[in-house]
């Protein structure tokens, strides 16, 4: 069943991605499938999410998985660690 | 004869903390409990500058810099407790300086050394609060193993162009600590530096002013910290967001330490 999101990204997702937030439709079931969907939304997003391994995802701001469901959610946001001082 | 104890507060200075004492969630328990309070600041930078001073000025007692980099002319865009007459100085020096003509009733010890994995557990011993205001990720993990190691909780900050988070690590507290949120280093490339980046002048004092506050509240025991939740705030676009974070029950750094959450 496709379902509203919307999308957040932060520090250097925002930076590649040229934009802090977006709403999409998926059908996607866990956040991997809706990661897999986003990456192909165009070649910023590929670079965006092409490295992963440090990236967080919060669920309408609560810290997930990756293999987190979907299901009831509203709102993802993807957040790398910040480094500078 | 019995020994008189030293008054805790010389006689001028406690008018200078007259709106603190005003304040019934601090009063002048809370501000004693300031001027007993031992505090690390890890790096004398843009975060480290707004917190030293609201620090400072707020009447911490004792505060500790960790630093070894020099003060120069592109640090003063931001890196407020520096001072146009100081670049070439060490950052140490250079925040002890101005710390000192905001209040000189503070023991400032500077040292104007990097904090690395041999010296780490040394530095953070002795202090009821660790601040970190450093700008790279194995400084932040170094640092956040010996303060897991020693129970101590770690108020950490960090920035990127127009953005900054921060959060309160206390997993001895069942608060998560760095690595639970954050274990894995970014490729190299990934995460650019300030220098490579750029970073609003500004930003640092947004974030660094929450965490001076944040350490205050911590000390003196007042409202509600960051255990438990991290504060991601972005200056381009006007907003702040708040993320439930939890320890990870594997956590390889806290783990063994303070027990598997399970």
């Amino acid at each position: 069943m496709m379902a509203r999101y919307d999308i957040l990204y932060f520090a250097w997702l925002r930076e590649r991605i040229a934009t802090p937030r977006e709403q999409v439709e998926s059908a996607a079931v866990t956040v991997a499938d809706l990661v897999a969907e986003l990456r192909a939304r165009s070649p910023r997003h590929a670079a965006a999410f092409a490295d992963l391994a440090a990236v967080r995802v919060a669920l309408d701001q609560d810290l997930v998985g990756m293999d987190a469901p979907l299901a009831g959610g509203r709102e993802i946001a993807f957040f790398p660690p910040m480094t500078g001082g | 004869m019995t020994k008189i104890p030293a008054p805790l507060f010389a006689e001028d200075e406690l008018p200078r903390y007259a709106r603190h004492i005003a304040l019934r969630e601090i009063g002048g328990p809370g501000q004693a409990r300031l001027k007993r309070a031992r505090v690390l600041v890890v790096g004398a930078g843009g975060l480290g500058s707004p917190v030293l001073m609201y620090l400072a000025a707020a009447g911490v007692g004792r505060l500790t810099i960790v630093d070894d980099d020099l003060v120069s002319r592109s640090n003063l865009q931001r890196q407020v407790v520096h001072a146009e007459d100081r670049v070439g100085l060490a950052k140490v020096d250079s925040a002890r300086i101005g710390l000192a003509g905001l209040n000189p009733y503070v023991a400032v010890e500077p040292v104007p050394q990097r904090l690395d994995a041999g010296s780490a557990a040394r530095l953070v011993t002795g202090h009821d609060l660790v601040i970190d205001a450093c700008d790279n990720l194995e400084t932040r993990h170094v640092l956040n193993a010996a303060c897991t190691a020693q129970g101590v909780p770690l108020l950490s900050g960090a920035i990127s162009q127009w953005e900054g988070q921060v959060t309160l690590y206390d997993p001895a507290r069942g608060a998560p600590c760095f690595a639970c949120l954050f274990p894995v280093i970014p490729a190299p490339g990934l995460a650019p530096d300030c220098a490579e980046a750029g970073v609003m002048g500004a930003l640092p004092g947004i974030l660094g002013a929450i965490m001076a506050a944040e350490a205050i509240k911590e000390i003196a025991g007042a409202g509600r910290g960051l255990r438990g939740r991290l504060h991601i705030h972005d200056a381009l676009w006007g907003e702040s967001r708040e993320i439930a974070v939890r320890r990870d029950a594997h956590c390889p750094v806290c783990g063994p330490v303070h027990g598997e959450t399970g």
